[in-house]
């Protein structure tokens, strides 16, 4: 029996009982259907997080108080002050750029509009050359000389633009941040909300205009970023020995733009995983599903087979008949798996993220075949094993 | 013209159980079946008839004794042997037809010979021959359920055909069938041998032995 045929005789025994053909696939169907989704889910989901962190910056150096793993950065366990900056500037001049942050949530008023809920940024005038993604739409940034003086100058963010300044132009009017008048230089680029958190309603400025008005000894973080990709390893270090100059290793975290990235990814690839195999159990629980059918097949067709082989099938050809089966029907339910589980990740991209991979094409594919082999064997051993007079007398 | 043996079983044995039971069905018989006989073998049941059928028909193993089909001892052969000696050279009629509810009549008939390897135009082309010379011809693309059971028991000859076996074995070929049914196919059997097959018919039918060129008695195991 070839290939062809085979192919024809299974398919011609799973039509003659389509519901029941349909029912068994369900297990496989929702199996495939599951991973597909989850693994898609995933990794979308760590495709997107890459983008938001890669594309703040190339070879950054993120500086956090508090030791890796609490990143809370509550200002009981923060150590972090602004000389801390100072001395990192002077110590890593040539070979980096550093940007200390310090943020607050305040209300802003123009006229009679009003934003509540909005971060301000306090920072030094280098940040759009450290974080990549900071452009401008109108207007500039504050200078080198507006952030020594810490001048009461602000560059606003798309929301803040559309809900302070509806029909006229943000440029040189005063705005009202947390009780103080801010001059608005300059309004950004759109950037977007990571995962639900609007980076379009900020203000920035100065950081001693921030560190003033909000009474904040401490900072939040600082942002290095590395002349070139050869330095990022030599700045880390220096950074480190800088630090620890004057604070301790619990203190604060260096890690690297690359580090950050790993970890997340690992954690994220991890959970994946683990949804991934716990979508994998149900279709284990598919594949019982398509044995004991096929074992119910087997017993219904004990006649048949006995004449099959009164008329020269082998033992092999019956077991290939009965496996082949099983293999058709799961992989018919794993491309249906598929399928509907590409459909639903491509909605879900929609409104959310989801990112389909060949790769876990291919291995939800590998799985419903491998199911339909292994719990498909059995079965199809026992049809090959059935003894021609026996079963030739079976009612 | 000198006879030609097809079938010749010398002092066959079969015994059934182990150890503490032994049933002993066949007590050493032998027999020869020459090309183009048509014979039929007869005997009550329990007569061990359909022991010496199964061995005929290489389902079973004689415990002792030898088998040779045309010049070659088949007595020792494989599961494997076995399947590939039936599939064409025993041609198998059964009492209740046995044909696929869910194929068509050709499907049926060619089943043989895809166990046998034959290309598909070749064996296409075969069955329609075959089921024209059974009167058939109009039926090809039926299912069993829409036939009658002599047309049943006809799409059943049809398919021992198939792969030219040594002989047909046709195990009470009538008994499912009402009295015209089984005489057109008995008709039929000895058009076949006329052509040169070699028919057996087991039986416990008289009658239809009657319509045999040769009877072999069979009883309690035994030729008589």
């Amino acid at each position: 029996m070839n290939l062809k045929e085979l192919l024809r005789l299974s398919i011609g025994a799973l039509r003659a009982n389509k519901l029941r053909s349909l029912l068994t696939m369900l297990g496989v169907i929702i199996g495939v259907f599951a991973v597909i989704l989850l693994v898609s889910l995933g990794t979308g989901l760590q495709a997107y997080i890459t983008d938001q962190i890669s594309g703040l910056g190339s070879n950054l150096i993120f500086v956090v108080p508090g030791s890796s793993g609490a990143r809370a950065g509550g200002s009981q366990t923060n150590k972090l002050v602004i000389n801390d900056a100072r001395n990192l500037s002077n110590g890593l001049q040539g070979i980096a750029d550093v940007g200390p942050i310090v943020q607050q949530i305040v209300t802003l008023k123009y006229k009679n509009h009003t934003d509540k809920g909005t971060t301000v940024l306090g920072t030094t005038s280098n940040y759009p050359q450290i974080i990549v993604s900071v452009l401008m739409e109108q207007g500039r940034f504050f200078t080198l000389p507006q952030e020594r003086l810490g001048s009461h100058v602000a560059v606003i963010g798309q929301t803040v633009n559309k809900d302070l300044f509806i029909h006229e132009d943000a440029i040189g009017k005063r705005i009202t941040v947390g009780g103080t008048k801010y001059t608005v230089i300059g309004v950004l680029k759109a950037r977007g909300s990571v995962f639900g958190i609007d980076e379009d309603n900020t203000v920035v400025m100065p950081i001693a205009a921030a560190q003033r008005q909000f009474g904040i000894t401490n900072i939040n973080a600082l942002y290095l970023s590395a002349k070139r990709p050869e330095l990022v390893r030599i700045v880390k270090q220096r950074a480190n020995t800088i630090l620890l100059k004057r604070l301790t290793a619990d203190d604060f975290t260096v890690e690297t733009q690359e580090q950050t990235l790993s970890t997340i990814t690992s954690i994220i690839g991890a959970l994946t995983a683990a949804l991934g195999g716990i979508a994998a159990i149900s279709l284990i629980v598919g594949g019982i599903g398509v044995m004991n059918i096929m074992l119910v097949s087997v017993t219904e067709r004990t006649r048949e087979i006995g004449l099959r082989k009164a008329l020269g099938a082998k033992r092999n050809d019956i077991l290939k008949q009965f496996l082949f089966e099983a293999v058709i029907l799961s992989v018919a339910g794993g491309i249906i798996g598929i399928l509907l589980g590409l459909a639903a990740s491509y909605i879900l991209a929609k409104f959310f993220i989801s990112q389909v991979t060949p790769w876990s094409i291919f291995l939800a594919f590998g799985f419903s075949a491998a199911v339909g082999i292994i719990f498909g064997i059995a079965p199809a051993y026992r049809a090959s094993r059935l003894s021609p007079i026996e079963a030739l007398r079976y009612e | 013209m000198k006879k030609v043996p097809v079938i010749s079983l010398n002092n066959i044995t079969k015994n059934f159980g182990s150890d503490d039971l032994i049933i002993k069905v066949l007590h050493g018989i032998s027999l020869t079946i020459f090309q183009g006989d048509f014979v039929a073998i007869i005997g009550p049941s329990g007569s061990g008839k359909s022991t010496l059928l199964n061995i005929i028909g290489l389902l079973d193993d004689a415990t002792t004794g030898t088998y040779f089909l045309h010049d070659k001892d088949v007595t020792k052969l494989t599961e494997d042997q076995q399947a590939y000696v039936r599939n064409r050279e025993i041609g198998f009629v059964f009492q209740s037809f046995n044909l696929l509810k869910r194929a068509p009549v050709i499907d049926n008939v060619i089943l043989p010979a895809i166990y046998a390897g034959v290309s598909e135009k070749e064996r296409v082309q075969r069955a329609k021959e075959l089921l024209t010379d059974v009167g058939l011809g109009e039926h090809i693309t039926k299912y069993p359920n829409q036939l009658s059971g002599g047309q049943q028991q006809r799409v059943a000859i049809a398919r021992a055909l198939m792969n030219k076996p040594a002989i047909i074995l046709a195990d009470e070929p009538t008994g499912n069938l009402d009295t015209q049914s089984g005489k057109d196919i008995m008709e039929i059997m000895k058009q076949l041998n006329k052509q040169g097959n070699t028919i057996v018919v087991i039986t416990h039918d008289e009658h239809i032995a009657k319509q045999a060129q040769k009877i072999i008695k069979v009883q309690d195991g035994r030729v008589i």
